[in-house]
């Protein structure tokens, strides 16, 4: 099974990726071997299984409120394309 | 032709705790020094690892038993999907198909008498991280946005009510008993300016049609309204902007999608959004970081039993045990559980619940909005403040005495005590003469000093008696006016 162009176009939008023609069909094709292989869990019987929402057996880990140390700004700013150090910048957001 | 309004509400609230919700950041409000309340985890940095904040469930729960929810014994996380410069991680951590607690109500009183009570059912109560905040540029020459990080992954309670509010004055009391509920069971401080509490109001009309059906108007979702009066606005503006509407268009739910619209407060109207070219699509999955959190029912009943007596049931106690109106009773609910615990100790100690009321409704709260106080701050405390008016209540001092003694243990220097009371009274010679005697003597001698206003009570001149009553009083500092009134107008009349 392979995956359209569309359906391939609205997963990339949805990662924000930009893709050309060749890469769509090309990208619709493989995606649809993975999904093909993951789609052969479909041929075990599950009645009666229990649905997993975790694959680690584990339950209530949890932590205590208390503080602990932040990063300083600069470390904290460090990876941005761009700030004005205090901030990070990105290009204007239009709202309204 | 008319019509119903429907209104659910989605209610954001921040817990009360110090740090975030899955990591050891600060949760204060810190919008001077942005982007110094962040690590790995809270930046979404690769590698860096949440770890759910035990006091942070904890809140959750209690938020959810005190509006009656029921508490789900197994929760999950999971991942909401979407890119936007506040959110680092590219996912919000939320929960999706196993919230924590879902099916509960809030009874709202929308009657000040008590009379009328809406039911609003919540569907669902679920906790999750919030964003960080982005401050755009107002120059209109499209200059960068600014991130500020700080309050990336404060815990937040998202409370999704049914459809069940009918006018926007419904929403806003739901809303204040919302409030005073969450504040008073201490889990937030619902600042709505610092963004404790925020709303979403989804609103459409069920226009009544002439063979008796209705019709359903398109859904508006009105988007992060910060105020109680603002969420009124909003609705009733949607609610006249969609009447019209559908009179001119004949539009119904069927014909268009729910649509999201933002309130600008400044001219008090609805503006529509941006909208997406698709259906917002947050491909939720469960967060592999973060494994399930169980509930066994002992805890759910420790929780239950922390929450003491709500709201509701204090303003009716207040009503039956103390004779309050339900406006009294209100004002001091309002107040928090502080200042209703000091409320009772007043009431209780000088044996008066109304006058007890009326003094922590106008001179405690005067004092304390003029000083700047709280109750746990203030200098009178509850039991003195009882021992000073059970001396009204027992006829010892008058209430205009016992304002001088208030205000003066509230200027003294000194620690205020029943002592200081006692001192205060003593040196201003304040107690009521109790003895009748004196008080008898003090009539003889003005009735034989005052011939003519003596015959002009007698041939009927009722006021000719306050001129009497004035002159005795002098003669005895301190004697209760009543007293002397009755006392000598019983002479009078022999
Ligand atoms: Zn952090």
């Amino acid at each position: 099974m392979s995956l359209t162009s569309e359906q391939v176009r609205k997963v990339a939008s949805l990662a924000r990726l930009e893709l050309s023609d060749a890469e769509l069909s090309d990208l619709g094709a493989k995606l649809g071997q993975t999904l093909d292989y993951v789609a052969r869990l479909n041929e075990l019987d599950t009645d009666g299984v229990e649905p997993l929402v975790h694959a680690i057996e584990l339950s209530n880990v949890l932590r205590p409120d208390v503080l602990a140390p932040s990063l300083p700004r600069d470390r904290g700013l460090a990876n941005a394309p761009r700030t004005d150090g205090k901030h990070f910048l990105v290009p204007a957001i239009l709202e309204g | 032709m008319s019509y119903d309004v429907i209104i659910g509400l989605e209610v954001h609230v921040q817990l009360q705790t110090v740090s975030k919700i899955f990591c050891g950041c600060s949760t204060a409000f810190n919008p001077d020094q942005p982007n110094v309340q962040t690590c790995p985890v809270c930046l979404g940095l690769p590698g860096a690892l949440p770890v759910l904040n035990a006091e942070a469930f904890r809140l959750a729960v209690k938020t959810a038993l005190a509006l009656n929810c029921q508490i789900a014994g197994f929760t999950k996380w999971d991942r909401k999907q979407y890119f936007y410069p506040d959110l680092p991680k590219g996912y919000q951590i939320s929960q999706y198909d196993l919230p924590f607690s879902h099916d509960g109500h809030v009874d709202v009183v929308t009657e000040a008498d008590g009379g009328a009570v809406r039911r609003v059912r919540i569907l669902r109560a679920h906790l999750e991280e919030d964003a960080g905040k982005n401050m755009h540029d107002e120059s209109g020459r499209g200059r960068d946005s600014l991130v500020d990080l700080n309050r990336a992954g404060t815990p937040l309670v998202e409370i999704v009510t049914h459809p069940d509010l009918r006018s926007a004055e419904e929403a806003r009391l739901f809303l204040q008993d919302l409030r005073l509920l969450l504040t008073d069971i201490g889990v937030s401080d619902c600042n709505m300016q610092e963004g404790s509490l925020r709303c979403d109001a989804n609103v459409n009309l069920h226009v009544h049609q002439p063979d008796g059906s209705k019709v359903a108007t398109p859904i508006v979702e009105v988007k992060n309204i910060n105020s109680f009066r603002f969420t009124e606005q909003a609705i009733l503006h949607e609610v006249e902007r969609q009447w019209e509407l559908y009179q001119k268009t004949k539009q119904t739910i069927k014909d268009a999608p729910k649509s999201t619209r933002g309130f600008d407060p400044a001219r008090g109207v609805t503006y529509a959004m941006r909208e997406k070219e698709e259906a917002a699509d947050y491909r939720y999955f469960p967060d592999p970081d973060l494994v399930p959190v169980t509930v066994t029912d002992e805890q759910i009943a420790t929780l239950r039993g922390e929450l003491g007596e709500l709201p509701a049931a204090r303003r009716a106690r207040y009503r039956d045990q103390y004779q309050l109106s339900a406006y009294d009773a209100g004002v001091i609910i309002d107040q928090g559980r502080e200042y209703s615990r000091y409320f009772e100790v007043v009431a209780e100690g000088c044996g008066d619940g109304k006058q007890a009321a009326n003094w922590l409704t106008q001179d405690v709260q005067r004092e304390l909005n003029e000083r700047g106080l709280t109750i746990a701050t203030f200098p009178v405390p509850a039991d003195v403040l009882a021992d000073l008016l059970k001396r009204v209540t027992n006829k010892q001092l008058t209430i205009k005495a016992a304002r001088e003694v208030f205000g003066a243990l509230l200027e003294g220097e000194e620690t205020a005590t029943t002592a200081r009371i006692e001192a205060i009274v003593a040196e201003r010679g304040l107690a009521i003469v109790q003895d009748d005697g004196a008080i008898d003597a003090a009539i003889a001698d003005v009735i034989a000093r005052n011939p003519k206003p003596v015959a002009d009570f007698k041939a009927g001149k009722q006021q000719a008696a306050g001129a009497l009553i004035g002159q005795v009083m002098r003669a005895v500092k301190g004697a209760d006016p009543q007293q002397v009134r009755e006392r000598l107008i019983a002479k009078l009349s022999e």
